[in-house]
């Protein structure tokens, strides 16, 4: 399979064309083709897992001259296999094939990368090629990708019931589920590409599921826009990188271009400053971020799909794939900050902030994604390789918990105000109401808990590493993570049903997805818990060897003190909510706090900025400057050149036709009429006077004979 | 020998003088007259030239038979007898100076070629019977040509002239 | 004799003849003045003819006489004609060939 990993994105590229041609004439609609083929994806994407913790750690990777790489590597395994392995796999190596790497170097030997491609086209004497780069990052991301989607399958059986547009909405899923896979699994920048700007029309069509209302339509050409304003940076730097890494867009020459010096430092830089802006825009970082709340109007499964677990951590994917270039690019290693870093620690904080003024469950949960990409950018940023990722890794299942959660209890109430519709659910809805604690008790990061594990790392890198600001960004946002959820939690199970429905349980359909992805919530973060840590063994490729990534011991200290920043913000929040404690009401007595809220209340005004001040001049001032430029000068130029062909064709008609041609013919025919009367008067008809002429000739003829010869 | 040219000078002059006349008198018969006069000089000079066949035929031909028509001619055509106002056209100025450079062209060659050339000093008669040879044995074709065209003439004169 | 004298006595009559050809009014008169003409080329011929003592020149002058009586004949015609038609014989008014 990790051969023919191919598959695994054809298959639900086939189950878009079967549904979308054949689709409404099937039993169910089309969902059994959808949720065939990526059930059948996300097995192949199992058994490609198994093959790759099987595969024996052949590949020597030399890491950086000084540092090296690791210091107490407990993680991986020094035992070879076989040289040669049996398998044969073409893969793009730095350093030598090795045996058992035992004291010679200091550096373990890890799996080689899988990739198998075919020539695509050919133009001069660049090959571009397609094909799969499999390993462990990839298969990670495939499993994670295919999963989550097909527990969102099974979900909008129920949920989207009865929808207007049912069969659309499988196959725009379907279409989404490969637009990603074939990201994950790609080789080469352009492939990456194809699937980026894929996702990007799905989440357009899925946001705007229900585009006859313009909220939703809005939404989705929001996000569509502000996703492509980054796009242009994604296109850039492939471009850059292309020239940069001797014309190619293998992602692994690429990466050993990058780190070993084979750029130079300011096409370096410009590339990743061109990829940071992609990422920013697709993973909603500061500040691109304005989309993703807005694209809560999309129906729920579509947001846990695609903005929770799978679209939006395509930003952390890039920056993760293409780490030799963030990390030479902006000295990583170097610790301080760097843009990468400052992008994300900005977006956890603002995010996190925001999330304490919504009312609506989805957008406080949207607010909560940003935060948290925040957090795995931060990471990839401090250094944390593999925490941004295995955060990634961890944060897709809990996300993808909480909004479908969230999407139970709307479906029992009918809407998605907390403050209006719900309350007091927990005794209505039990089994949503648990998954729902689960979800937020891991996304808290409280031990032993998934999101303890992941959240714990990029703390303790961010510290190691030498990103003392970051750490405490970090802490800070956990802190408000914890409370705002706290909140959203108190306002929608506890207290008192404020809503006019009568709540019940979710049909199974939606419950069992819960309840899966709340058992992974659980025991997924102990992959990598220290002493195992087998994710980071799996997944760190040649990228970050080379690198040079730091490996740090577990400390107990910063996991202490990450647990208990998570617990005072549960506390925070039960002291305000359970107990009444704190400044209720506040902004009824204070103007100060009434401004922040306002501030708050409307996103710190970049919507606005956005919308009237940067759309709007362009649509205002600036259209109508080159409307007036188009109507005044350049028609002008062109009206001016056709009055001056009718100008000069007036002057050719009048001078040279008429006067100069008809004047030359007239001329002409007038000139031989003239010589024709002067010579008329020769012709008198008169006999004699033509027999003068005859002799005057001889005359004049004899006498010149006479005289000259 | 001297008399030849002192013969020759006075038929020459009156010849001269006549031909003028034809052209300068007002009088049209008195011109028949004076042409008349011209082609008897003609007659003597084939004479002097030992040409008497022709001289003989030129004064038959001619005098007796052209001028006779063309008497005919002036009286047919009602030709006013006596001098009348004018018979001369007004390119007359023309015609002289025409007619005066062709002489001095003619004569100037003339004199150029043949300035020095003497006629053999004994002109013996030529016979007629060598005429006769000639015309009917050498020159039989022209004669019979010049036959045709009498009678086409005649036919065409008579066509013409004919009131119908 | 020299034979000049009869050339050049031919060449003045030659020339009178064209003088009366092209300055005279009067139809038949022009003919005379044709007559001249032709007259001054048999004293030519004849001249000739006896300066190389052969009997062709004569023979040519005959056959000149006879068509120039030819032509008198046929010309007489003509100006009959225009007579008729015109009731003069002016040359000068015989212009319908005016351009």
């Amino acid at each position: 399979m990790l051969r023919n990993a191919w598959i695994i994105p054809a298959l639900p590229v086939a189950s878009f064309v079967v549904i979308l041609f054949f689709g409404r004439r099937l039993p169910r609609q089309g969902h059994e083709v959808g949720l065939a083929a990526v059930g059948l994806a996300f097995v192949l994407s199992l058994v490609a897992a198994a093959q790759w913790v099987d595969r024996p750690a052949t590949l020597v990777v030399e890491g950086p001259a000084a540092e090296g790489a690791a210091e107490g590597h407990a993680t991986l395994e020094a035992a070879p296999a076989p040289a040669g392995g049996g398998h044969g796999e073409p893969g793009a190596e730095a350093g030598a094939e090795g045996e058992a790497g035992e004291g010679e170097h200091e550096v373990e030997p890890i799996r080689a990368p899988v990739e198998r491609e075919v020539t695509w086209y050919q133009n001069g004497p660049v090959t571009v090629r397609a094909g799969t780069h499999m390993d462990g990052l990839a298969v990670a991301m495939v499993v994670v990708v295919s999963l989550v989607s097909l527990l969102v399958h099974v979900f909008s059986t129920s949920y989207m019931h009865d929808d207007r547009r049912y069969t659309h909405f499988f196959a725009a899923l379907s279409l989404f589920t490969a637009g990603m896979l074939i990201m994950v699994t790609s080789s080469n920048t352009l492939q990456l590409l194809f699937g980026w700007e894929m996702m990007g029309v799905c989440s357009f069509m899925l946001i705007g599921h229900w585009w006859e209302e313009k909220n939703n339509s809005d939404a989705a050409l929001k996000a569509f826009f502000t996703t492509r304003t980054g796009d242009v940076g994604l296109l850039i730097g492939i471009s850059i990188l292309f020239f940069g890494a001797g014309r190619t867009f293998n992602i692994e020459a690429i990466n050993t271009a990058a780190l070993s010096g084979g750029m130079s430092e300011a096409v370096l830089v410009a590339g990743a400053a061109a990829l940071l802006c992609a990422v920013i825009g697709k993973s909603a970082q500061f500040p691109l971020h304005t989309w993703l709340p807005d694209a809560m109007a999309g129906p729920t499964p579509v947001s846990a799909l695609i903005h929770a677990a799978t679209m939006v951590v395509a930003g952390v994917y890039l920056v993760a794939r293409l780490y030799g270039v963030f990390w030479a690019a902006f000295d990583i290693g170097e610790g301080g900050v760097n843009p990468v870093a400052l992008f994300g620690g900005i977006t956890v904080l603002i995010a996190a902030a925001l999330a304490f003024v919504q009312s609506d469950i989805k957008k406080v949960l949207a607010y909560s994604t940003v935060s948290q990409l925040g957090y795995m950018v931060m990471a990839l940023g401090v250094g944390a390789w593999t925490a941004g990722v295995f955060h990634l890794f961890t944060h897709a299942f809990f996300k993808a918990l909480l909004f479908l959660g969230a999407g139970s209890v709307s479906h029992a109430v009918h809407g998605f105000d907390m403050k209006k519709d719900m309350g007091g659910l927990r005794r209505a809805m039990p089994t949503t109401f648990a998954t729902f604690m689960i979800g937020t008790v891991a996304l808290a990061g409280i031990p032993p808990l998934a999101g303890f594990w992941s959240k714990d790392e990029i703390l303790l890198g961010a510290g190691e590493n030498g990103y003392g600001l970051f750490l405490l960004v970090g802490l800070v946002g956990a802190v408000m993570t914890a409370a705002y959820m706290t909140r959203c939690v108190y306002l929608t199970f506890f207290g008192s049903y404020r809503g006019h429905g009568h709540p019940h349980e979710s049909p199974p359909a939606i419950t069992v997805p819960l309840l899966v992805l709340a058992g992974l919530s659980v025991v997924a973060g102990f992959l990598n818990a220290p002493g195992i840590a087998k994710f980071g063994e799996w997944t760190e490729n040649a990228t970050v060897l080379m690198a040079g990534v730091a490996h740090h011991e577990f400390s107990v200290g910063t996991a202490a003190v990450g647990t208990l920043v998570g617990l005072a913000g549960i506390a925070l929040g039960f002291a305000y909510y359970w107990r009444n404690l704190g400044p209720h009401r506040l902004t009824d007595r204070s103007a100060g706090a009434r401004a922040g809220y306002r501030f708050l209340a409307n996103k710190y005004y970049l919507d606005v900025l956005y919308t009237d001040k940067v759309v709007g001049s362009i649509k205002g001032p600036i259209a109508r400057a080159a409307y007036w430029t188009n109507q005044k000068v350049l028609d002008g130029v062109v009206n001016a050149a056709g009055a001056m062909a009718r100008v000069a064709g007036r002057f050719v008609y009048d001078v040279v036709d008429q006067k100069v041609v008809d004047g030359l013919v007239n001329g002409a025919g007038a000139g031989a009429e003239e010589s024709g009367g002067a010579l008329q008067v020769l012709q008198t008809g008169r006999l004699q006077q033509y027999a003068a002429f005859l002799f005057g000739a001889v005359v004049v003829l004899g006498g010149a004979l006479v005289l000259f010869a | 020998m001297i008399v030849q040219n002192v013969i020759f000078g006075a038929i020459a002059g009156a010849m001269g003088l006549a031909a003028l006349r034809v052209v300068t008198t007002k009088n049209i018969v008195h011109a028949a007259l004076y042409l008349v006069v011209v082609l008897a000089g003609v007659a003597a000079i084939y004479i002097l030239l030992a040409a008497e066949f022709t001289a003989a035929v030129q004064v038959l031909v001619y005098i007796g038979a052209i001028v006779v028509l063309f008497l005919f001619g002036i009286m047919l055509t009602r030709a006013p007898i006596g001098a009348t106002a004018e018979l001369d056209n007004d390119q007359r100025g023309v015609a002289v100076v025409v007619a005066l450079f062709l002489l001095g062209v003619l004569g100037a060659v003339l004199q150029d070629a043949f300035g020095s050339t003497k006629l053999p000093a004994d002109l013996a008669p030529q016979r007629t019977a060598d005429v006769g040879t000639s015309i009917f044995q050498t020159y039989v074709i022209p004669f019979e040509v010049v036959s045709v065209l009498l009678l086409a003439a005649l036919v065409g004169a008579v066509v013409l002239a004919r009131r119908d | 004799m020299y034979l000049n004298q009869f050339l050049l006595l031919a060449a003045f009559l030659f020339c009178v003849g064209v003088y009366g050809v092209l300055a005279r009014k009067n139809g038949v008169l022009v003919l005379m003045s044709v007559e001249l003409i032709l007259n001054a080329v048999n004293i030519n011929l004849v001249a000739f003819g006896a300066f190389h003592a052969t009997v062709t020149g004569q023979v040519f002058a005959l056959f000149v006489i006879a068509i120039a009586a030819a032509e008198v004949g046929v010309g007489l015609a003509i100006v009959l004609l225009i007579y008729r038609n015109r009731r003069s014989i002016d040359l000068t008014e015989a212009d319908l060939l005016r351009g």
